[in-house]
């Protein structure tokens, strides 16, 4: 049942017509059911599972990752070695499908700051500008707005630049031109341009950075019409989305963490692409639905693992699109379970969250049997101090006992 | 009529006379291969760089052609501005009459591949760029047949194919995006180069240097214009910067003067993509004294505290110009060193107040307007010229200007009788392919996925088949449908759209989308995204400023 078109996975396709979980229906029967696609990329749907057998997203079931910051290869060592596909870092995999792209279509280029003969601050374009020239990957000089300006008036006539913000907080410098000119241009010019651009760059609260260097800015952006937003979370989910943002003919911003750039994954050695609008079904169950995105969905995990001990039976799903919700996996989860947490990294006040507590609770009010929680970081700015960052950010004790609060 | 140009500050009163030489080397009678040659008002000052001559050639044609094109600038302009004291045009609307040789100039200098880009005084561009009338007027009274499809407004006028982008609200924003399209230019390697405007005020943004300084680093082919009207809304330029020497940097060039926009464009280009790779800086003495003669009677206004305020401003101005303009190369230029880039500053003058809601006249006086109007109006000159080459008699360029008062008047009626925007268009060109806009509320597009069911599964298609989708929302709604995806819309033959309530398992009323889809070969349990919107009533009377109940 995974009718694939036009390069976008159905969101959650099985799950249209049935409001219960089978898990019978996470194997994908074939793959050979796939209309026909360009090449061999691989559409994969929201359950993730590409081929039958492999487990490219084994926290599902066991192995939770403890550390949200670097996963250590542990026991994967042993198991991996005949595994299909190949194991790389988040920002490695990043790399890959920023490489893959560049390749495939040379209007594709990317500008930053020390994007090019450095490498990348976080290496996520390393080698690239030796590999390109240095015009396809510019290093900038320290002037956010207008190099966001200059991608998009490249954008308008046919360009697809990436910028990278070399910190998501720096954005907010170029704030005026991703706001008018990247969201709006393509409707107030009737449909003529299309800025087909990603703006990409490391957010969320790092390792005592300080207050200015720890800033989620989803939900400043989050009311921009016109741009789309995407977080990502796991290199495999991070390759397919830069692949997906940099096929997109509508602008993306795509959220990376500053703390998740050494997760280590295997991939699978074919092509694929995400689709830039759906949820990932990251643990399915039956008691409560955990909503959550980016570096949160390892702390909820953890808090999952706890749960589980203590019999509840969360499902989690990393939203994973800030932009528009994936309203349709999101509300079969609902339909579902009847109970709704959301943990993010953004700020309480206006953040991802508020919106998703306000869409969830328009749209299915009546499946709720309690009132959706929402967990976010305080609206403080993230102290330095080791301690007290600790609890800015949500951890995982506040997720059980949320869940507990709310199950019972 | 044979003029002399002197430039020299003892007849400083002489300089703001429209003064022109003209040769005519050949027989008076014009063919229309005739070469024309035609001295600019005032000479170029350039810095570091040869500036280029001034005489220009040109043909009959192309002089009569400016002189339609000015007047017709012109005309839109003035047709513009009663439309919005008649209410039909809202919001901003900034007009360019006075401006006309800017557009018209630069336009005769570069073809349609090149870029423009521009701010909010983009009318006559457009136009300019291959728009046409109708289109623009729709565009500013809001209607479907607009440039832009009536959701744009003055301020939003592209034209993709003409290679006009814009059309800027924002001050100053359009000039990182002219570096864009420069870039994009080099990247491609075409030949072209970008023509990025903005004004005299935008001229102190910030993001004006660092899209300098990209330009400068990258060897983009983009030509930077200051369209100097020497106002930044109501600000004088003198009041807004400290040293308009050093903000403006450009080839001085009369942007009152058609021939001499064009000689400098054509010269900028040519610059630009030969890699002559010199900035040239403006050294404004000439300017600075006619701007000082020009707002000394507005100067003369003001109470006498402020007046000795300013004075001292200005003379601290003009030794500062002084300095920057004896002195060698400041850090800054040196700095810059040589690149193709090219900076242009225009010294025009806009008649009209910034917008309409600007009545021009508390920040400059009625004289000094009055003033230029008579003494270096764009029209009267390509007028003086055409007369004086014999081109055309007065009574053949009124006729002219009668013809281009007629299809104004049309254009104007034409478009009104345009009609507004359907409601369904609020939702488009939100994102491209219109997919993808949460539902929130009452206004949005849902993306879902539906099956069309046939008979059952794996039996052959019937021609008609049902899709059902699931939508959530308030009760007593109607959805219509925007559009489908993953289908191939040439097998739809026809569908048809309904809505009903039905009762869910949640005892609710739900409004479900029903349509019927008859086509060819559509495979049964075909999944497609539906993009549809809810409304708060029958799509008809759809008003998306009724505020939510």
């Amino acid at each position: 049942m995974a009718a694939i078109f036009h390069g976008f996975g159905p969101a959650a396709a099985a799950l249209s017509s049935s409001s219960s979980f089978d898990s019978k229906r996470f194997q994908l029967p074939s793959l050979k059911s796939q209309t026909e696609r360009k090449g061999s990329v691989l559409v994969v749907r929201s359950d993730g599972r590409v081929i039958p057998g492999s487990n490219p997203k084994g926290r599902s079931a066991g192995k939770l990752v403890t550390n949200a910051v670097a996963a250590k290869a542990d026991s994967s060592a042993t198991a991996t070695a005949s595994k299909p596909g190949h194991e790389l870092l988040l920002f490695e995999a990043l790399r890959e499908g920023l490489e893959e792209e560049m390749d495939r279509d040379p209007t594709v280029c990317v500008m930053g700051e020390d994007v090019g003969h450095y490498g990348g601050s976080y290496k996520v374009t390393k080698d690239l500008a030796t590999k390109y020239g240095d015009l396809r990957v510019l290093d900038t000089p320290i002037a956010e707005n207008s190099f966001t300006g200059m991608a998009i008036g490249a954008a308008m006539t046919g360009l697809r630049p990436i910028v990278e913000g070399m910190n998501m907080g720096f954005l907010l410098l170029a704030f005026n031109q991703i706001s008018n000119n990247c969201g709006m241009l393509h409707y107030t010019s009737g449909g003529q341009f299309t800025i087909p651009v990603v703006i990409r760059g490391p957010g969320g609260v790092g390792r005592q950075l300080g207050a200015e260097h720890s800033q989620r800015l989803e939900s400043y952006f989050q009311s921009i019409p016109g741009i789309q937003m995407v977080a990502c979370s796991t290199p495999y989910n991070a390759k397919g989305l830069m692949k997906a943002a940099i096929r997109s003919e509508n602008p993306v911003i795509l959220f990376e963490h500053v703390l998740l750039y050494n997760l280590k994954e295997r991939i699978p050695d074919e092509e694929y692409v995400l689709s830039l609008e759906e949820a990932e079904m990251v643990r399915p169950g039956e008691h409560i639905t955990i909503l959550t995105y980016s570096r949160m969905r390892y702390h909820v995990m953890q808090a999952a693992k706890t749960l589980v001990n203590k019999g509840y039976d969360p499902e989690v799903i990393d939203i994973r699109s800030l932009k528009p919700f994936d309203l349709h996996t999101i509300g079969n989860s609902v339909k579902k379970t009847h109970r709704v947490l959301i943990v993010e990294e953004c700020m309480r006040t206006g953040g991802i969250g508020a919106s998703l507590t306000a869409a969830i609770s328009e749209n299915f009010h009546d499946y709720l049997d309690a009132p959706i929680v929402c967990l976010s970081s305080q609206d403080v700015p993230t102290p330095y101090a080791g301690t007290l960052e600790e609890w800015t950010v949500v951890q995982p004790a506040q997720i059980v006992a949320a869940v507990e609060q709310l199950c019972q | 009529m044979a003029l002399n140009q002197i430039a020299s500050s003892s007849s400083r009163s002489n300089l703001l006379k429209p003064l022109i030489t003209l040769f005519r080397p050949f027989s008076s009678s014009p063919a229309d291969n005739t070469i024309l040659t035609v001295e600019t008002s005032v000479p170029f000052t350039g810095h570091n760089c040869d500036p280029p001559s001034r005489t220009v050639e040109t043909t009959p044609t192309e002089l009569l052609g400016f002189f339609k094109d000015m007047a017709l600038m012109r005309r839109m302009e003035i047709a513009a501005d009663s439309l919005y004291k008649s209410k039909l045009i809202r919001g901003f609307c900034h007009l360019y009459d006075g401006q006309e040789a800017v557009a018209v100039g630069m336009e005769a200098a570069i073809t349609k591949k090149d870029c423009i880009i521009t701010a909010y005084r983009d009318h006559c561009i457009y136009l300019g760029r291959g728009g046409t009338l109708v289109e623009a007027f729709s565009e500013l009274m809001g209607r479907k047949g607009g440039c832009s499809k009536g959701k744009g407004g003055s301020m939003h006028f592209y034209k993709k194919d003409g290679g006009f982008y814009g059309g800027h609200g924002i001050v100053g924003a359009q000039v990182p995006l002219g570096c864009g399209l420069a870039f994009a230019q080099k990247y491609s390697k075409d030949g072209t180069v970008t023509f990025a405007l903005y004004g005299d005020g935008a001229a102190n943004q910030g993001q004006l240097f660092e899209a300098l300084n990209m330009a400068a680093l990258w060897d983009l082919p983009a030509i930077l214009v200051c369209e100097n009207n020497h106002y930044g809304m109501g600000t004088a330029e003198w009041r807004a910067a400290k040293s308009p020497a050093y903000y403006k940097r450009g080839d001085y060039v009369d942007g009152m003067d058609a021939f001499a926009v064009k000689q400098a464009c054509k010269f900028a280009k040519e610059h630009a993509l030969k890699n002559g790779p010199i900035v040239s800086t403006f050294i404004q003495l000439l300017f600075y004294y006619r701007l000082v003669s020009q707002s000394n009677a507005a100067l003369e206004r003001l109470h006498w505290n402020k007046q000795i305020r300013y004075r001292r401003q200005r003379i601290l101005c003009s030794i500062g110009n002084m300095t920057a303009a004896l002195s060698t190369p400041c850090s800054i230029i040196k700095f810059f060193g040589s690149f193709p880039f090219i900076i242009l500053e225009m010294d025009t003058y806009r008649y009209h107040g910034h917008s309409m809601s600007d009545p021009g006249s508390t920040y400059r006086t009625r004289d000094e307007i009055s003033g230029v109007r008579q003494e270096r109006d764009p029209v009267e000159r390509i007028r003086k010229l055409v007369l004086s080459h014999e081109l055309a008699t007065e009574k053949e360029l009124k006729e002219i200007e009668k013809e281009i008062r007629k299809q104004v008047d049309e254009a104007i009626a034409q478009a009104k009788e345009s009609p507004m925007p359907d409601p369904s268009e609020l939702f488009t060109n939100v994102y491209v392919k219109g997919f993808g806009v949460e539902h929130v509320g009452d206004y949005g597009e849902f993306s879902i996925e539906i099956r069309l069911s046939g008979e059952k599964e794996g039996s052959e298609m019937p021609p008609l088949s049902t899709a059902e989708g699931w939508c959530g929302g308030r009760l007593g709604l109607e959805a219509y449908l925007l559009g489908f995806e993953g289908m191939d819309f040439s097998q739809i033959l026809s569908y048809t759209e309904g809505n009903e309530s039905f009762n869910q398992e949640a005892e609710t009323s739900r409004p479900k989308l029903c349509f019927g889809i008859s086509g060819l070969n559509m495979k049964p349990y075909t999944k497609i995204k539906v993009g549809y919107a809810y409304n708060r009533g029958p799509v008809p009377h759809f008003d998306p400023m009724r505020p939510l109940a």
